[in-house]
């Protein structure tokens, strides 16, 4: 199992190398940040506050753009091209497949935040003289286990929406719902009349939260780190989710005809 | 002899295409057996069932009913798959890849060791005659390279059984004559090798035995020799019998 998924995972990697996409939203990001860097119009307080804070959202989208894209299109491409015939002939189970194509997404995104946290720490150290490691650390984590769930749910939509196009869309529409209502669900569902007030509050209690994951407010205000048992459960509660999308996908894909 | 494959009374079903359309049978109560170190030629005409019936056998179709097993383990497992070598009727392959880069990673899955990696890619591509774009991505491969590429993926596990739907399509009277020399070399290494085709010609020269399907039933299935004497015509005259096609000049 494992072995298979490492190999499989190695694939994704190599792919997304390969491939132009990340260098290409990697250059827009750091051209867009300095740039904004550049201009000097603020006093010198506020423009470090925003350019961080821009810098910021444009490595959020960059990565959600990269770890949707990568992923949706992953199994819809092994039928498409299939790649998935020559592989399943061999000792690959769907499992493997599934896990394998996870590992390598997830991985694979945790690279490129690596890539843009470290050139975020630059920028900010460059004007600040100082980071606080901790907190950019905590930022970073809990960015890539937030992202395990994004690839987890846009996997097991693959599976369900053969068009990795119209999974692509649906998965940003659900993402982007949860990261700006996700948390007041709950508020609007008091307000409502049953059973919408029911509903609602199921529907609170049963999506992933990703809205939790976002601790970009604490490095934009140099407002010190989160607590790490926090962190800790986040990261178990992402894991959590990320293994029950998986185990969904394998569920509905276990028994497929593919052909 | 030992069986290799054992198929039992094998039928599989699809869901209908479109309203009002019946479900289809593709394949129809087959029974079939393909003992240890045989060549076996799998034959028909289009649609007769035989990739349906290769699909079941590698576990990517379900039975509708009756069963499959491969060196005594029900198709089902993946351990299965564990000595055969597989060549898809389409070849495609990762197109970020080279032929290199694609049989390290099926090597990974098949738990070659480490130190036997490279030789055993020297090995595959040697024998299919790629060595010399072993480094390009395989997208850049004429069709004749890509189904050679495909067949050094199937042999890098040196498979005791090679499952080949129509390996020869495609390819030059060179490429052709390359691939039945590969399929006597593996004979005489004592592997099986169960493959389809359209070639009788060249079925009769490497195969032992072969079994004729049409719409998904098996018409005839025995020995080559034994065939081709009983009946006092070649493979390609028994083929169209068996399959009822009468000449529009004769009639
Ligand atoms: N997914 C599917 N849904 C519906 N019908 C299918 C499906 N796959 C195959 N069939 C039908 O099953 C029959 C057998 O097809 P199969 O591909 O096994 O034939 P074949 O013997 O390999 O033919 P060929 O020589 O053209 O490759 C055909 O009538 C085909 O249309
Ligand atoms: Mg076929």
């Amino acid at each position: 199992m494992m072995n298979n998924a490492f190999a499989l995972a190695g694939i994704v990697i190599k792919e997304l190398y390969r491939r132009k996409d990340f260098y290409v939203l990697f250059i827009l990001t750091a051209l867009l940040t300095l740039l904004l860097g550049s201009i000097n119009f603020f006093n010198e307080q506020n423009i470090a506050r925003y350019v961080k804070e821009f810098c910021l959202l444009l490595i959020w989208i960059a990565s959600l753009v990269i770890a949707v894209t990568t992923t949706a299109r992953q199994i819809p491409a092994e039928r498409e091209q299939r790649t998935i015939f020559p592989l399943l002939a061999k000792p690959v189970s769907r499992g493997d497949l599934i896990f394998g194509k996870f590992l390598g997404c997830w991985i694979a995104s945790g690279i490129v935040l690596v890539v843009f946290y470290v050139f975020f720490a630059v920028i900010t150290g460059a004007r600040e003289h100082h980071i606080h490691v901790a907190a950019y650390f905590q930022a970073f984590w809990m960015h890539w286990m937030m992202l395990g769930v994004v690839v987890g749910m846009v996997l097991l939509g693959s599976i369900v929406f053969a068009a990795p196009s119209s999974n692509s869309t649906i998965s940003f529409v659900v993402i982007l719902g949860i990261l700006l209502v996700g948390r007041h669900l709950n508020k609007v569902a008091d307000s409502l009349a049953e059973p919408t007030s029911s509903i609602l509050y199921t529907v609170y209690y049963v999506i992933p939260h990703l809205e939790f994951y976002d601790l970009r407010d604490l490095i934009v205000h140099n407002a010190g780190s989160a607590p790490w048992w926090a962190v800790g459960v986040a990261t178990i509660y992402a894991m959590v989710y990320a293994a029950l999308f998986q185990f969904v996908a394998w569920m509905t894909f276990r028994r497929k005809a593919l052909n | 002899m030992a069986e290799v494959i054992k198929v039992e009374k094998l039928t599989v079903e699809f869901p209908a295409g479109g309203a009002g359309q019946q479900t289809k049978v593709a394949v129809k109560n087959l029974n079939l057996t393909v003992s240890s170190g045989e060549v076996f030629g799998f034959l028909g005409p289009n649609g007769a069932g035989k990739t349906t019936t290769m699909n079941v056998l590698l576990g990517f179709v379900n039975p509708t009913s009756g069963s499959a097993s491969i060196f005594g383990v029900d198709v089902r497992q993946p351990i299965a798959r564990q000595r055969i070598g597989y060549l898809p009727e389409l070849t495609y392959y990762y197109k970020f890849l080279t032929a290199e880069e694609l049989l390290r990673f099926y090597a990974k899955v098949f738990r070659i060791p480490k130190d036997q990696v490279e030789s055993r890619i020297d090995e595959v591509l040697k024998l299919v005659e790629l060595e010399h774009a072993r480094k390009r991505l395989i997208k850049t491969y004429s069709k004749g390279m890509q189904q050679r590429a495909g067949l050094a993926q199937a042999l890098i596990n040196d498979p005791d059984l090679l499952i080949l739907d129509e390996p020869t399509s495609g390819l030059d009277p060179i490429g052709r004559m390359k691939v039945r020399e590969i399929i006597q070399r593996l004979k005489n290494e004592g592997k099986t090798v169960f493959f389809s085709s359209h070639e009788l010609g060249e079925v009769e020269t490497v195969c032992d035995r072969v079994a004729i399907l049409n719409q998904g039933e098996l018409k005839v299935t025995g020995r080559v020799d034994d065939l081709v004497r009983e009946n006092q015509m070649n493979l390609e005259k028994i083929f169209l019998e068996m399959i009822g096609y009468k000449s529009p000049v004769t009639v």
